[in-house]
């Protein structure tokens, strides 16, 4: 399971990083935004998005946009951990084709939950 | 900010007024213009006042703001930083810092704690197997000498996650220097505020004497644009307060 963690702070990324490692994946990469994550999205084979939303150069939501418009991206699943709290916002996620939702701040166990929930669906 | 203009300059409106109905009533229209051409300074000069107590003020905040804390070392390093959006800098790297130690000093402990639990859960299995009578001498010995190992084991992995708990209380220090950082740059924006709040009144004032109108169009909010967190959740209906909002939101659109 390779995953990418997106963010634009490195702390977020590594706490990310390190709950990812608690809950068995250990294959993460980093990128510090959209525009940096998506040439390695279409040639790193990750299995799974990890993506902020308020990024600068390319936000998560149009990173995400990317992905689904992408067909050899399209049905990789996409988490969004952000603290982007707006109603329209999370519609507008969900409407892209967001996997799941996760707002900021967030504990372990409801990242943990939220992951699982989507491998679950996928499975 | 409507100020009165002070007596003297209410006399001498009048006094100009009754003299400008004099010279039009008299059909002396050269003397007439003369006095509306005073009329004019006057009022310039009453917005040239304004304007240059607003730019001042506006100077003496930007001026005001200037940090005095703590130690020669403290003041060394914050004047080195000479306006706000460099002061937030720091509070970023300051916070920057802060989160990466801690979690350095995270990283450190976990393999510790990790080592202590893997250890007592072997040595719980063995000392099952002593209880029960299923463990020949050899062994025993084996047993004896793990357990001496890792009591000495269990007291330098607690010393050592003692040490870095410690380290971590410390790293929060920051939170009173940001803290403080953060108040100064939020009273200068309280200031700067105001005063541009004043100043926008006094271009009102100018507008609405000069007649210019503006094209005024409200910036349109761009949610797709990241917002950043959002203040003040409590009772507000467009935004969600927590991830069980989040999920009953996502739910309801067929998650």
């Amino acid at each position: 399971m390779k995953i990418l963690v997106v963010d634009d702070f490195s702390t977020m990324r590594r706490i990310i990083k390190n709950l990812l490692r608690d809950l068995g994946f250990t294959n993460t990469e980093e990128a510090d935004d959209g525009q940096t994550a998506l040439p390695m999205l279409k040639t790193g084979k990750f299995d799974f998005l990890v993506t902020d939303w308020n990024m600068p150069g390319m936000t998560g939501i149009e990173l995400l946009q990317a992905v689904r418009a992408d067909e050899s991206l399209k049905n990789l699943p996409v988490l969004m951990v952000t603290a982007e709290a707006k109603r329209d916002q999370i519609v507008a996620a969900a409407q892209a084709g967001v996997n799941g939702y996760v707002v900021k701040p967030f504990t372990a166990a409801v990242l943990k939950e939220k992951i699982e929930k989507i491998f679950e669906r996928i499975d | 900010m409507e100020k009165k203009p002070d007596f003297g300059e209410q006399e001498r409106l009048s006094e100009q007024a009754s003299t400008l109905m004099e010279h039009v009533s008299n059909g002396n229209y050269a003397e007439a213009m003369k006095v509306i051409s005073e009329l004019n300074e006057t009022r310039d000069r009453t917005l040239y006042q304004e304007v240059g107590k607003l730019t001042r003020s506006l100077h003496e905040a930007i001026r005001r703001f200037a940090i005095d804390i703590g130690t020669v070392q403290q003041q060394e390093e914050m004047s080195k930083i000479a306006d706000a959006s460099d002061r937030l800098a720091y509070v970023v790297d300051m916070t920057n810092k802060a989160a990466n130690k801690t979690m350095d000093l995270v990283e450190a402990s976990m393999p510790l704690a990790v080592d202590i639990r893997n250890e007592a859960g072997e040595l719980k299995e063995a000392w099952g197997r002593l209880r029960r009578r299923e463990m020949d001498p050899s062994e025993f010995r084996e047993l004896y000498k793990r357990i001496d190992k890792f009591f000495l084991e269990l007291t330098q992995n607690s010393d050592k996650v003692y040490g870095n708990l410690s380290e971590i209380l410390l790293a929060q220090d920051f939170q009173d220097l940001t803290g403080q950082v953060i108040q100064k740059v939020t009273t200068l924006v309280r200031e700067v505020e105001e005063n541009l709040v004043n100043l926008v009144a006094m271009a009102g004032k100018v507008d609405r004497l000069t007649g210019i109108q503006h094209d005024m169009k409200a910036e349109q909010e761009d949610i797709m644009k990241g917002q950043g967190p959002q203040m003040n959740t409590e009772g507000r209906s467009d935004v969600v307060s927590s991830q069980d909002d989040v999920d009953d939101l996502l739910s309801s659109l067929g998650f």
